[in-house]
């Protein structure tokens, strides 16, 4: 589940539970939830008000995710107040251990923790292939097909893979 | 605080991605090399979404609809810097504008996230991290032919001389540059000059190629105020072709 001491606003466990049914449409195995996207999810009588902060400025999912949010809760009997806000601003820290392990089952390598990123650029060097494990890995663009992904090179199984960047 | 000092900050940090951004987006199918392509492309969405967070604000603030602000405007009302605006030529002029631009820009989305207006401080934090990428890739590449052979040490140093009146238009002061430190919303134009001019130092230094002398530059200004090359109206009407065939359509 999502920690919520690292959020700012109330968490609603059942408005959560809900809200684990909406998945990133570019990647179908990680929940909105366990992306650590999900700033707040209070109700407050007939109103279920979500806060949802993005990935990546630009990321053109968003909008979607937005309205699938509100459909669920629309679903569910409650009208739904969605907003975005960067209040509190994503990072790739906030994804749950669960969608971590989703990911790399789904053949993308999770990010590391973002805080060695900013200490260090050379963490962005090599990756764990979530294929073989194999860390004898190379970057080959710190851009992907989509804004949050960086493509690697694994050595041991000589194969290309996606990672999670880190921000 | 005045809203006019931090609409024109915002005016100017915004138009310079939207701009900046689509001339990135012109690399997409043309790359020198497919990571090259998917980079500019990655990097001019990267731009686009920052820009239409910084019109968000300015919404807010009572400025119309990001969409109709970046769409409907003609040259004269954008307050980019010039050196965003710049056709496209090969892949070492486009290298070295974004090595120049993004430089200053990730210094400046630095410096807001001290910025005493929440909003932008906090969109300053979320940004910071996307820029990683970009300051990456130019340093980078930037430090990579910079060294490589003399047809690409000739190239960027080419790049790099012409382009640095330019560069320099980017600090142009804004009239509410005292308002803007008073009311610690921004450090101001001259400050983050002085931080760029180290930034490009310390990663030319790394390189080949040779600083241009600042002192005997003269600074390409005139962006903030509306004054434009020839080249941004033309993008401006093919970025906004299909916008304005029926500005009120649901996409």
């Amino acid at each position: 589940m999502l920690d919520s001491g690292k959020s700012i606003g109330p968490l609603n466990a059942e408005l959560l539970s809900w809200l684990e049914e909406v998945k990133d449409p570019e990647i179908p195995v990680l929940s909105l939830v366990d992306m650590g996207v999900i700033t707040q999810a209070e109700v407050d009588g007939s109103v279920a008000r979500v806060e949802m902060t993005p990935t990546f400025v630009g990321c053109p999912a968003l909008e979607i995710m937005k309205q699938e949010v509100e459909q669920v809760i629309t679903r569910h009997g409650f009208t739904p107040e969605v907003t975005v806000s960067f209040r509190e601003p994503w990072s790739s820290d906030k994804m749950t251990e669960k969608g971590k392990a989703a990911l790399k089952k789904f053949g993308l390598a999770p990010p590391p923790a973002s805080a060695q990123v900013f200490h260090d650029l050379e963490i962005l060097e090599s990756a764990t292939c979530p294929r073989c494990n194999g860390t004898n890995t190379e970057l080959k663009n710190p851009f992907g097909p989509t804004l949050c992904r960086a493509i690697y090179y694994c050595h041991t199984c000589h194969e290309a893979f996606e990672q999670f960047k880190p921000v | 605080m005045s809203n006019l000092a931090l609409k024109e900050l915002l005016y100017k940090m915004a138009d310079d991605l939207l701009v900046f951004g689509h001339r990135n987006s012109e690399w997409t199918g043309f790359g020198p090399l497919l990571e090259e392509d998917i980079a500019f492309s990655s990097m001019a969405q990267d731009k686009i979404g920052q820009s239409q967070a910084l019109y968000q604000l300015l919404h807010q603030l009572g400025e119309q609809e990001p969409d109709t602000v970046a769409f409907t405007r003609n040259a004269n009302q954008f307050h980019n810097c010039t050196l965003v605006e710049l056709p496209n030529r090969e892949y070492d002029f486009s290298l070295v504008r974004h090595f120049l631009f993004d430089t200053a820009d990730a210094l400046r989305w630095q410096m807001l996230m001290q910025c005493s207006y929440t909003p932008l401080a906090q969109l300053a934090a979320k940004v910071r991290g996307e820029l990683r990428y970009h300051t990456l890739h130019a340093n980078t590449w930037i430090k990579q032919l910079g060294s490589a052979t003399e047809e690409s040490i000739g190239r960027l140093q080419q790049s790099l001389n012409e382009l640095a009146p330019y560069a320099l238009g980017m600090f142009e002061r804004s009239p509410y540059e005292d308002q803007l430190m008073a009311d610690k919303i921004f450090e101001g134009e001259k400050a983050l000059e002085a931080r760029w001019q180290q930034a490009i130092e310390k990663t030319l230094a790394q390189t080949q190629l040779t600083l241009p002398d600042w002192k005997i530059q003269t600074p390409h200004v005139g962006g903030r105020v509306g004054q434009h090359t020839e080249h941004l109206q033309p993008l401006l009407d093919e970025m906004s072709e299909v916008f304005r065939i029926d500005p009120g359509a649901e996409w």
